[in-house]
């Protein structure tokens, strides 16, 4: 359905190296851990590996990079440029030219030191001429611009962003590998020095080193590997626009079509979704997302999110990571969704682990709100 | 003919004090960033129309700088002729600068450039 081979693909391996601080290596040495330690977790070796999808902030040819480096001959090189939502396309790509043959196993990769490396977020791209005159903070006046829109229209209010990141850091409290975990209330965020109004220091994602990795074989091949296979259930993407000058609607983004595509994919409704990880760079951006991912109606995402609704306990487990706001941001998070997405499916979660949970949804975001790609994962290969 | 790069051509226009939009003659669209071609229908008969300098501020935000260094506005503009542009506005507080307000447009020189900064109408103060 929807052109995506739903079911027929799965992801085999999933690791994540050097979250925080990777002092003394360099974002290919980082990815090129966690890609090991993806194909170890599959019980496959590098020479198993003909299809190769890396994204690295700096480095525009990762694909033939990453290739030299670890002495892949890959059928198939994909350095895509969409910003966080770079993997979820890898995955859509990938999991297309493996249902048509076209490669058995692909390895999808991105790594960054760039906490150790400059202490503060990579840019991997700058404004047009357009915005930049009027000196933007890149990226966070563009979601700034998005917060005060959709508090303007719909009366959301700082302590209901505050609400998202306070929730994400009471599900990194029970992630051992999160970043922050200190206790963190409301009030700390509301009042956190602003950056970009209504966005204050707090609304920010963490600015960390990391790396993360998947694998993924046709669901036959899956079978015999070493872990569960996580099924690839639906992928699908939205671009609407490039400057944030140039939004349609800056409180409507494009998950609004990937995620309808994903589910229809999928044949699975908002309410069949167990567990929901998406990119939150800004506290804004869940509620977005959320809104726009059908969990609740537009304008409704900062009421939705009040009283713990997203936090451990609470009516939808949304970021049980951390999220990007307390587990690790390494500059472009997507992977790291889709990591926590199969570890959740896994049942490897351990204190933070969704009881039961056989759906998953991981959003990426990159940009600008420019690109939104929605995946849907399963531990089996039909929902519906 | 030779080809102007349709950012050299607005910035040689606000050079000379006037602030200048892209219209395709086809549609009658307004297009704002210039480009070479209608964004959505590939046109590429598109003329240089002045722009009436009426806006509306649709979102607005402060970039906070530390003291002295001072906090400015970023918002973004929805100009009568339909496209969104980012800008400034200015003379009022930055904080003061709400959605919906009426602004108009006018050319500062910053850093020896033109910039297309806007300032709220006289009847909204």
């Amino acid at each position: 359905m929807e052109g995506f081979p739903s079911g027929r693909t799965a992801i085999v391996g999933a690791a994540t190296f050097g979250i925080g601080k990777a002092p003394g290596l360099d974002a290919m040495d980082l990815a090129t851990h966690a890609s090991l330690r993806a194909l170890d977790d599959a019980g496959l070796a590098l020479s198993d590996v003909d299809a190769l999808f890396i994204t690295q902030p700096q480095d525009t040819l990762a694909g033939m990079s990453f290739a030299d480096y670890l002495g892949v001959r890959p059928r198939i090189t994909d350095c895509n440029r969409s910003g966080g939502s770079s993997f979820m396309l890898q995955l859509a790509h990938a999991a297309l030219a493996l249902d048509a043959g076209y490669c058995d196993v692909a390895l999808i990769a991105y790594g960054s030191n760039q906490a150790t490396a400059s202490g503060k977020l990579v840019q991997t791209s700058r404004n047009a001429f357009w915005d930049a005159q009027y000196k933007p903070l890149r990226p966070v006046s563009a979601y700034a611009l998005a917060a005060a829109r959709h508090m303007h229209e719909y009366g959301t209010t700082k302590a209901q962003l505050a609400e998202v990141a306070v929730a994400a850091r009471g599900w990194a409290q029970s992630n051992p590998d999160a970043c922050r975990r200190e206790p963190l209330t409301i009030d700390e965020v509301v009042g956190a020095r602003m950056i970009s109004d209504p966005l204050g220091k707090l609304d920010c994602c963490l600015v960390t080193d990391g790396a993360a990795a998947i694998v993924m074989t046709r669901a036959d091949r899956a079978r015999d590997c070493a872990k569960t296979p996580v099924y690839a259930l639906a992928a699908a993407s939205a671009v609407t626009h490039g400057e944030i000058s140039s939004m349609p609607d800056l409180t409507v983004t494009g998950a609004t079509e990937s995620g309808a595509r994903a589910y229809a994919q999928a044949g699975l409704r908002p309410d069949d979704i167990d567990v929901v990880q998406v990119y939150d760079a800004f506290t804004i951006n869940t509620i977005l997302f959320l809104e726009d991912l059908g969990f609740c109606p537009k304008g409704e995402g900062g009421r939705f999110v009040e009283n713990g609704a997203i936090a451990p306990g609470g009516r939808l487990a949304v970021n049980t990571s951390g999220g990007g706001l307390s587990y690790c941001h390494p500059g472009m998070f997507g992977l790291f969704t889709l990591v926590e997405s199969i570890r959740q499916l896994r049942g490897e979660c351990g204190a933070r682990q969704v009881p039961g949970a056989g759906t998953a949804l991981a959003h990426g975001n990159g940009g600008l709100l420019s690109s939104q790609a929605t995946v849907i994962l399963g531990n089996a290969p039909t929902h519906s | 003919m030779e080809a102007v790069h349709p950012e050299a051509q607005y910035r040689a226009f606000l050079a000379e004090g006037r602030f200048m939009l892209q219209r395709a003659r086809g549609s009658g669209r307004h297009v704002f960033h210039p480009r070479v071609a209608e964004p959505g229908t590939g046109d590429t008969d598109l003329e240089w129309v002045e722009a009436s300098g009426r806006g509306t501020v649709y979102a607005t935000t402060v970039v906070r700088k530390r003291p002295p260094e001072p906090s400015y506005n970023v918002a973004l503009i929805d100009l009568a002729e339909g496209p969104r542009m980012m800008s400034r506005v200015v003379g009022i507080d930055p904080e003061a600068v709400r959605i919906g307000m009426p602004v108009r447009a006018r050319i500062e020189q910053e850093d020896g450039e033109p910039l297309v900064v806007f300032a709220p109408t006289v009847e909204d103060r």
